[in-house]
């Protein structure tokens, strides 16, 4: 059977499509194959920056003929319906054969589907596939008006047999497929032909060509390791980059070099970002020193010189680069001396967050506001929370931020010890974005945690406020990871705290600074009169500041006189149910983070209808209970109990028009099985209520889980429905018990199965 | 590789790189173009590159912009940036299958061995916002340094390009002082070191360098400034809204003088971004009002035989 070899010859591709695009490439060719009858045994894509590589073993030569039977007209049918067949057939009268049926004599159509070559097959697919590849962003080139990553050159298409090559028959708008390929662009530019794939990889390897990308990973980071250890210095790893840097060349060659003293006191994640993000090196450790003290460059050749020009070259890029870093460094350092942290977070006022929630200025102040209220509830001192929050956003300001953004809050943390801030705060500082991602660790410490939760929930409740939530896949805001973020910080922490009662008192505080964003509003909120925009203060109200002037002078303004404050103009309705609404919407991504836990949205939704579930801890022990004890046997049948009760009793209480709510008495109890089922309830009670107290829900759930058997052998037993409505009614009681208790743990309703 | 075209001899001066570019660019057959006579942030904006990007008339030139960013004004004083520089700018429509091999000829031509050095073609998608421009392509790295930007123009001004035109540009300074192995721009030789009145980067630039940083950043008049970019902005409004005849009944659209007003107000809202008049919002607002005005520009120029209209399209 034949092997297919495809190469797709551009310009340089992108090094953060390839991965994504060999494994397209391979889904589109060997479906479209295999949809078109023919099979494979073995398929294996490869990427360079020049070229998509795909190589098929044991390719079927042709597709098989396929034969279809169809029935037509009977014989005596009008000419016309034999016509109709006959065109849909595509035979003549005489290809048709007749046969006997219940009906009379009807005629049947025999359809051959002629098997057809792989060649022609693959030809079709290619082209598709070529004409709609899924690329991220494609492009035009020339005069034509064809789309690839970047000019499409060539097409190498053949199939090779014991008979040797054939080529694809294939031209897409003038680019005619063919055998010949070329090797590395400078060291080897020369065309070749290839006569299967693995002649193929040979000659490409003759021609400085390392065509397998985890091969070129596998070589630089061997080789760096080696040159590292020479040194008895380390490669600091980075997955990320090594593929990148491997997706940049074909003929990887790794060159390491010494980074100059000058900059070596630099903090380390500043020499790792620079390297990183503008010269695509590694970092190299000195594990005596503990510091970056070198770097690895990977060119993309071999020259007479051993690289000795290139290594020169980056080196002198790197140096001016750094010279740019301790620049900034210093400036920055210089800045804080004499001004402080505070000094540097002074122009956020200038820098807007959103333009209907303010400056970052603005930003700040309510999260130094919030991280003070959330403070008590994680055990952290709400004047290091305030200060932490009142400098986690200076950094923006530094020059450094500027230039490399991503170093936001971990130079933050530097600056605030160089401002000899308490260490808490520094670490809060660098840790408030936390947890940025699903794997990023969650911070601890509980004045990071204050500022990081205050940043993450002021961010909710103000584009909440401003009517600006994720739809479908749309996020802008990065709301859903705010939520998530916030979710993470409670769970592993195992935080106990009513997010609806602060999202109450949250949001009118951010629809505030929404309204009045041109007149710079600040906060805090003092102590004193904190207690204004309390839960009580306005459930399901509509809020009015109109009404509540007088109460407004708690937002201690600090600029209060430089602002036209005036109520007649500032009318907002803040209702609770934005509270409600925002609750759900943190519903939703606790279902969403639970389920990757093993934890199905049914229990979820079984508990969440119980009260307290603003209380995501309590929440999640809630579930977990439910969800372990339904793994049990006697909690699935416990659920099956619970359900025939529950459906009996409510076909029974809406035939009768009535609640069975109360009054089953022991006394009514016609069998054994039915007394032991009220001796059951009134222990599985008397354990329950407590448990459920004590928040000991696996005791409480086991309870619930041990009458499992009683109600099996009352239904076994009993007939509900007898002829004595006295014993019939105190039956739908006592089963109302049942669900009574049973919903006392978790809504059993909405369990599925 | 072998590179029949690379001089044997190394340059000397700043001017000889920019003389070896003209002549090989030449030699390649484009219209070696002056640069445009009027303030610009790149060589982009040059009527040569934006406009002529559109339509379908074939296109090949090659020139020298000097570009000005009033934000990047160090006084003189940083090694690498200055308020004043020269791009070094060639468009090619259609762009030819071979523009990576030509480009990399003009590397040789201007003394870069490509046999010792490491160059690469690195991902550096091109998007002017205040243009409605876009295209893919690479910055290309020359040992970790980049040298130029490698730019396939997909959309200027709205429209789409067709055919496509290929961009090459290349930071001057920055060029000329890795081939010259020069660390600080002021101290490079701007001609030959040994001719008789020897002149460096700082003895022609310099001062300005001085003059502008200080104009730029402390002294333009913000309020003309402003009522400046408004009149280039209505300028270019009002040369647009005029009927395509004149009064002798001429078709004549004057997409070229209008573009120059589009060109005014983005250099004049640069200088009020130096002055640091625009807020963050303001910004966003401003680059829109010049983005509106290039597209007016690109919908003339569309309409006008350079712009590909064909005549009988030209007299209806």
């Amino acid at each position: 059977m034949p092997d297919l070899l495809i190469e797709l010859f551009s310009e340089e591709i992108p090094a953060r499509m390839q991965a994504r695009a060999r494994a397209d490439l391979q889904k589109l060719i060997t479906d479209g194959v295999v949809e078109a009858g023919l099979t494979y045994a073995h398929a294996g894509t490869f990427s360079t920056p020049r070229r998509l590589v795909l190589a098929i073993e044991g390719l079927t030569a042709n597709s098989p003929t396929l034969r279809e039977e169809r029935k037509g007209p009977r014989v005596d049918a009008p000419e016309k319906a034999l016509d109709g067949f006959l065109r849909s057939t595509g035979l003549s009268k005489d290809q048709l054969e007749i046969r006997d049926d219940k009906k009379g004599q009807v005629y049947f159509a025999t359809i051959e589907r002629p098997g057809r070559p792989a060649t022609e097959i693959v030809a079709e697919v290619l082209e598709h596939t070529i004409r709609t590849f899924p690329w991220p962003k494609s492009m035009r080139w020339g005069a034509g008006s064809l789309r690839w990553v970047r000019p499409l050159h060539s097409i190498l298409a053949i199939l090779s047999d014991e008979a040797g090559p054939t080529i694809v028959p294939l031209d897409i708008d003038g680019i005619k497929a063919g055998d010949t390929t070329r090797g590395h662009r400078f060291m080897a530019p020369d065309s070749f032909t290839v006569g299967g794939f693995e002649s193929y990889a040979k000659q490409l390897k003759a021609a400085k060509v390392m065509l397998d990308p985890a091969e070129r990973a596998d070589t630089i980071w061997h080789d760096a390791q080696q040159m590292a250890f020479a040194k008895g210095w380390e490669v600091v790893e980075d997955k990320g980059l090594l593929a990148e840097v491997a997706g940049l060349v074909e003929w990887p060659v790794t060159l390491m070099g010494q980074i100059d003293d000058e900059f070596l006191d630099l903090p380390p994640e500043v020499l790792q970002t620079s390297m990183k993000e503008h010269q695509k090196f590694f970092s190299v450790k000195n594990p005596k020193t503990g510091r970056i003290e070198g770097f690895v460059t990977v060119a993309n050749r071999e020259t007479a010189d051993h690289g000795a020009t290139i290594l020169a070259g980056n080196q002198k890029v790197l140096s001016a680069r750094l010279s740019d870093a301790k620049f900034f460094w210093e400036n920055d350092q210089r800045m804080i001396k004499t001004h402080g942290l505070e000094g540097m977070a002074e122009g956020l006022d200038a820098v807007t967050f959103h333009n209907k929630l303010g400056s970052v200025g603005d930003q700040v102040r309510r999260i130094e506001a919030l991280a003070r209220e959330i403070a008590p509830l994680v055990g952290a001192a709400p004047d290091l929370a305030a200060e932490a929050a009142r400098v986690a956003k200076a950094d923006l300001r530094s020059e450094m931020v500027y230039e490399f953004p991503e170093l936001q809050g971990v130079m933050g943390r530097y600056y605030a010890k160089s401002a000899s801030l308490d260490d808490r705060v520094a670490d809060a500082v660098r840790d408030h974005y936390a947890p940025l991602g699903p794997s990023d660790a969650v911070p601890s410490e509980p004045v990071s945690v204050a500022v990081a939760l205050a940043e993450k929930i002021d961010k909710l409740t103000g584009f909440w406020a401003i009517d600006e939530k994720p739809t479908g896949s749309k996020d802008p805001f990065a709301l859903r990871r705010a939520a998530l973020g916030v979710i993470r910080l409670v769970l592993e922490n195992g935080l106990r705290i009513q997010l609806e009662d602060v999202f109450k008192k949250w949001l009118p505080i951010s629809a505030l600074g929404f309204q009045k964003a041109g007149y710079h509003i600040v906060f805090p909120v003092t102590d004193e009169a904190g207690v204004a925009f309390g839960p009580e203060a306005d459930v399901d109200d509509e809020f009015d500041f109109e009404k509540m002037g007088a109460e407004v002078g708690f937002l201690k303004a600090r600029r209060l006189d430089e602002v036209a404050f005036n109520f007649a103009t500032v009318r907002l309705r803040v209702t609770s149910k934005w509270a409600t609404d925002l609750l759900s919407f943190f519903h939703d991504r606790l279902k969403v983070f639970l389920k990757d836990q093993g934890i199905r949205h049914d229990v979820i939704d079984a508990v969440l209808v119980m009260s307290g579930s603003d209380d995501l801890t309590l929440v999640v022990k809630r579930a977990q209970a439910l969800s372990e004890t339904l793994k049990t046997e006697d909690g699935a049948n416990l659920l099956q109990g619970f359900k025939r009760a529950n459906n009996i009793l409510t076909q029974a209480e809406d035939k009768d028009g009535v609640e069975y709510s109360f009054g089953a008495d022991v006394k009514f109890a016609e069998t054994e099985q039915e007394k032991a089922l009220f001796t059951a309830l009134d222990t599985a009670e008397a354990q329950i209520t407590p448990a459920m107290e004590a928040e000991d829900f696996a005791a409480a759930m086991a309870a619930m889980a041990s009458l499992r058997g009683p109600i099996d052998a009352f239904f076994e037993a009993v007939q509900i429905n007898t002829d004595s409505e006295v014993i019939r009614r105190n039956r739908l009681n006592l089963l109302s018990r049942i669900r009574q208790i049973c919903l006392s743990v978790a809504d059993l309703t909405k369990i599925e199965g | 590789m072998a590179n029949p075209d690379a001089p044997k001899t190394a340059p000397k001066s700043f001017q000889e790189i920019i003389l070896r570019l003209m002549s090989y660019w030449a030699s390649k057959g484009c219209a070696v173009l002056q640069p445009y006579d009027m303030e610009v942030g790149a060589g982009t904006f040059h009527p040569a590159t934006t406009l002529r990007a559109l339509g379908d008339k074939p296109w090949a030139a090659a020139y020298v912009q000097p570009s000005r960013r009033p934000t990047d004004g160090r006084y003189g004083e940083n090694p690498n940036r200055l308020q004043h520089y020269y791009q070094y700018q060639v468009l090619i429509k259609p762009s030819p299958p071979d523009l990576q091999e030509l480009y990399l000829g003009s590397l040789a031509a201007i003394g870069i061995d490509l046999d010792l050095h490491d160059i690469r073609f690195v991902e550096d998608d091109w998007e002017s916002p205040t243009l409605g421009a876009w295209g893919l392509g690479w910055e290309v790295w020359c040992d970790g340094m980049e040298v130029s930007q490698f730019t396939y123009f997909q959309q200027v001004g709205g429209h789409d390009c067709k055919p496509v035109a290929g961009e090459l540009t290349y930071g001057l300074e920055r060029l000329a002082m890795y081939v010259l192995g020069i660390d600080h721009v002021m101290e490079m030789p701007y001609n030959d070191p040994s001719a008789p009145i020897a002149l460096s980067y700082a003895d022609v630039f310099r001062q300005t360098e001085q003059e502008y940083s200080r104009w730029n950043f402390d002294v333009a008049d913000t309020d003309t400034l402003l009522r400046h970019f408004e009149d280039a902005e209505a300028e270019c409004g009002r040369i647009l809204a005029s009927d395509d005849t004149d009064d002798a009944g001429r078709r004549i659209i004057m997409a070229h003088p209008a573009y120059d007003q589009c060109i005014k107000a983005s250099h004049l809202f640069n200088l009020l971004d130096a002055r640091g008049v625009i807020s963050v919002t303001e910004r966003q607002a401003y680059i829109g009002r010049v983005r509106t005005l290039a597209k007016a520009c690109a919908d003339a120029f569309v309409r006008t035989e350079a712009g590909g209209a064909q005549p009988d399209e030209a007299v209806a």
